[in-house]
């Protein structure tokens, strides 16, 4: 019988963790973080609203928490999950029509949500501290 | 095979496939992405606007018609859209029967739970607000 050959260095398959994460895939995933983050978020609305109902103690201890770093720092991720989320749900109803699914155009609305929520985040921020500066 | 030989007739009219609930689901998720958007908006801009400012204020803007109309859509909306959402995530993810179904119901309870004591806080401020 004919002899065994040594196996030919075939290119293997990127494993997943060296695999380079295309952009559409990442924002696909983010979608999920931030809704699953937008979900839990609900608490802090309904405290919010619930405190406003409650009285005035109740709402400056929500206000004091808004206002402590930690509290700033959930309204800041809550903030950009909120407008990333939103982005890529019209990027999904743009798909949902039939359009946007050629390379290119996958490519441009990934990162149009990526940039997007970024800069719409802090557009939103600094406007919020420039209000919140006039009226203290 | 929802529409093949292997089923009714009547089956077939009424299109509902093995998930029962055809595509009401999927439907309904579009109709509150849609609302989502204008809502959410209207929301930032209401928050906003409340930022800084002390209780009374929160409270008679919160408890003025057209804010707590729209608070009161934008939570119904936005709870209808995480349930489902998050309904997706949970089939996907948990293959556990018993455990799925456990975090199935937690999840129903849980939206519902944010929206009910949403609106109770939102419709006690605008009744409430001649009455103070």
């Amino acid at each position: 019988m004919a002899e065994t050959k040594a196996p030919v260095e075939r290119p293997l398959s990127p494993h997943l963790t060296i695999y380079r994460w295309p952009l559409p895939m990442a924002m696909s995933i983010a979608h999920r973080i931030t809704g699953s983050g937008l979900y839990f978020g609900t608490l802090l609305v309904a405290w919010w609203l619930i405190a406003a109902a409650a009285g005035p103690n109740p709402y400056s201890n929500v206000a004091a928490f808004m206002s402590s770093f930690f509290g700033r720092l959930i309204l800041f991720g809550y903030t950009w999950a909120l407008l990333h989320h939103m982005l890529g749900g019209i990027r999904h109803l743009i798909w949902d029509t039939g359009h946007g699914f050629s390379a290119s155009e996958r490519e441009w609305l990934s990162l149009a949500t990526a940039v997007g929520s970024v800069s719409l985040t802090l557009i939103l921020w600094v406007f919020g501290y420039l209000v919140m500066g006039g009226s203290h | 095979m929802a529409g093949g030989k292997m089923s009714t007739p009547l089956a077939r009219v009424r299109g509902l496939g093995a998930a029962k609930s055809g595509t009401e689901h999927f439907w309904r998720q579009r109709l509150t992405a849609v609302a989502n958007v204008p809502l959410t908006i209207a929301f930032v801009v209401i928050l906003v606007s409340l930022l800084g400012r002390n209780h009374a204020a929160a409270a008679q803007v919160l408890g003025s018609p057209l804010v707590a109309i729209i608070m009161l859509l934008f939570i119904a909306s936005i709870t209808t859209h995480m349930r489902i959402g998050m309904q997706v995530v949970i089939e996907d993810y948990i293959h556990d029967e018993p455990m799925r179904l456990i975090l199935l119901m937690g999840n129903t309870f849980f939206s519902l739970a944010v929206a009910l004591a949403s609106a109770y806080g939102i419709l006690k401020l605008s009744f409430g607000v001649f009455g103070v």
